[in-house]
């Protein structure tokens, strides 16, 4: 096994209902990401999915537990050193693309890198376009995200996912808002990014079909992890 | 290019919202040009007020001190009824000393010495209760500049020449070349010729300054080699007062400056500066609060893209610069819009509105001073309203945003 990109630690994430009663959401998650993995995250709704996302994703903070992102511990430390290590080790792509209505594709793409601070644009321009090419939307860089159908939204904010080149990437139900056709490409261009970059992935999904598709697979029950093996034996029933 | 990030959203954001960043824009042009049109305009207005008042007369006046009364202490006798002692007209002791000891003191431009007092004029048959103004014409002329006002004939009193105004002429019956006789209380007569009509833009003092030279007018008015009063022009209108307050503490002569003896003008002046800042303030409060109120709604409607931008890695303080960027931009495109509008207001105003004589009744000019301090205080004000949507932007959760 190789160096993990992804470490949890006995998380715990407890919400404050009222004033006094507290519900815990995530009961102990333990889980290792190798990396250059490509791993599903499935489970019913309300199980818990999108707060360990958050709490992966450095959005939220987990109440007790270690997470360790690259290496580097999360806990103790400000909210701006938070954004930094989000902003140098994670990609999101979201359900909803969330691509900024007044910016172009390529703009789009850019965002992280203007966001950061880019020292040279021209070199910032041609990554964003070998990255838009390899989304297979070279020609569309000029286009608004309004003049783009659901499918190609969701390839730019894949694209933009990997404008700072992240060791891993978050994706919140990719496919969820796509048909059928659409989501299996989706699916394969997110695979041959994992296999061609050894980029790691944690996709989120509904679609147990595209989970086994996944090298690994993580399911969450009422806020636990299953064993793999139950997960197996599940899909079998 | 270190705020590149936050101009290049501030901007885009801007021009997203086209409609609200007109309205706001619009706004706060509106109110730049409110306020500098007023300041201007009040500001002219009341420069051309003062000047007119002052111009024909002097900015302080010295005057021998009253003769009074005073009740006898510890006597059997007293008097039940004291009444004011009858004034006539009287020279101030020693006034070389005076004039030297106000030619010296700063602030003071001018220094004149004039004897005056009542006479009548007569020509023919016709006769009129004046004020003869014996004067020195160097001295008297950097006080109430004479020659400007000038109709006919030269401000020339040597010798036994006079000047008088235009509608003192008229009732007499006079011009250039005639003579006219003086007659004063005590029934000293003197024969004046007119050389000169002056119109000084006042009726009355037209109907009743004669000038003489200072010599004949003491010895006509039983003064000889006195003055009834020491006129004088300072340099800063303002200080008028507190010359004339300081002045009289040192001499205890009776001295009087133009903004006492024009009180009710100068009350009118600063209670119509009092309105002007007033409507300033409540323009600067309006022109904030819709500022805000604007960015408050976009702040809002943008919700998710700076869940997202955060989620980038975008930092608080980033967000923040955006929002207050946006502010600053406000402020600073609507005052250079405000001002041009403003521009614009004044001289179709003074194409407009003119003095009933038909001059021009105020310049459409613009003080740089006063066009400087408005950009600088619409951009403070357009960062300081944006400063409530930013933090609030800022402060946004990103889960939150996204997920909303």
């Amino acid at each position: 096994m190789s160096t993990p990109i992804l470490e949890l630690i006995d998380i715990r994430k407890s919400y404050a209902i009222g004033t006094s009663v507290e519900t815990e959401v995530l009961h102990g998650i333990n889980m290792t990401l190798s990396s250059g993995s490509f791993n599903a995250l499935t489970g019913p709704s309300g199980s818990g999915k999108s707060t360990l996302l958050n709490l992966i994703g450095l959005l939220e903070s987990p109440t007790s537990g270690t997470l360790r992102i690259n290496q580097h511990d999360t806990q103790n430390i400000t909210d701006a050193e938070l954004t930094k290590l989000r902003g140098q080790n994670i990609g999101f792509v979201f359900q909803f693309h969330h691509l900024l209505p007044a910016f172009n594709a390529l703009e789009n793409v850019m965002m992280p890198a203007i966001i950061h601070q880019y020292s040279d644009k021209q070199a910032a321009t041609t990554h964003a376009k070998s990255l838009l090419s390899a989304v297979g939307l070279a020609d569309a860089w000029h286009k608004k995200p309004s003049e783009l159908s659901g499918g190609m939204q969701q390839r730019i904010a894949i694209a933009r996912a990997l404008m700072l080149k992240p060791p891993l990437i978050l994706a919140d139900e990719p496919t969820g808002n796509l048909d059928t056709h659409a989501a299996d490409d989706i699916f394969k261009l997110m695979k041959q990014i994992n296999e061609t970059q050894g980029i790691t992935f944690l996709i989120v999904t509904h679609d147990t079909k595209l989970a086994a598709r996944c090298q690994n697979r993580y399911h969450l029950v009422d806020g636990a992890l299953t064993h793999p093996e139950d997960f197996a034996s599940e899909n079998l029933n | 290019m270190p705020l590149s990030f936050e101009w290049l959203l501030a901007i885009r954001f801007l021009k997203e919202g086209k409609m609200q960043s007109w309205l706001i824009l619009a706004g706060v042009t509106g109110g730049v040009a409110i306020i500098i049109f007023l300041t201007q305009l009040i500001n002219q207005l009341q420069g051309t007020i003062i000047d007119r008042v002052l111009s024909s007369q002097a900015h302080i006046v010295i005057k021998p001190t009253e003769e009074t009364t005073i009740r006898q202490q510890n006597t059997l006798i007293t008097s039940a009824l004291i009444q004011p002692r009858g004034q006539r007209l009287r020279s101030i002791d020693q006034w070389e000393n005076i004039v030297q000891l106000a030619r010296n003191t700063p602030g003071i431009k001018a220094v004149s010495p004039v004897a005056t007092g009542p006479v009548f004029v007569r020509h023919n048959l016709a006769s009129k209760s004046v004020a003869l103004l014996g004067i020195m014409p160097t001295e008297y002329t950097k006080i109430v500049n004479m020659y400007r006002y000038m109709v006919k004939g030269r401000f020339d009193i040597t010798g036994d020449q006079t000047v008088i105004g235009t509608d003192l002429a008229k009732d007499l019956g006079v011009t250039i070349g005639d003579r006219i006789q003086v007659t004063t209380e005590d029934n000293q007569q003197q024969n004046l010729t007119i050389v000169g009509l002056f119109d000084i833009n006042n009726k009355d003092l037209n109907k009743r300054w004669v000038f003489s030279n200072l010599r004949l007018a003491q010895t006509l008015l039983n003064i000889p080699g006195g003055v009834s009063n020491i006129d004088l022009a300072v340099v800063q209108l303002f200080q008028a007062k507190q010359l004339a307050q300081r002045l009289k503490a040192q001499t205890g002569l009776d001295i009087e400056s133009w903004m006492e003896s024009n009180s009710g003008l100068l009350n009118a002046l600063s209670n119509q500066t009092v309105t002007n800042n007033l409507i300033r303030v409540f323009v600067v409060i309006i022109v904030a609060l819709g500022i805000a109120s604007v960015l408050v709604v976009s702040v809002v409607q943008k919700q998710k893209e700076i869940g997202i931008l955060r989620a980038m890695g975008a930092k608080r303080a980033q967000v923040l610069r955006i929002f207050l960027l946006q502010g600053a931009i406000f402020g600073t495109l609507g005052s250079t819009l405000g001002i041009s509008l403003s521009f614009g207001l004044l001289t179709l105003f003074s194409l407009i509105y003119k003095s009933p004589d038909g001059s021009m009744l105020f310049t459409a000019q613009l003080d740089p001073k006063l066009a400087i301090m408005a950009s600088i205080v619409a951009m403070i004000v357009g960062i300081l309203a944006a400063l409530v949507p930013a933090r609030r932007a800022a402060r946004m959760d990103p889960v939150q945003a996204i997920r909303s």
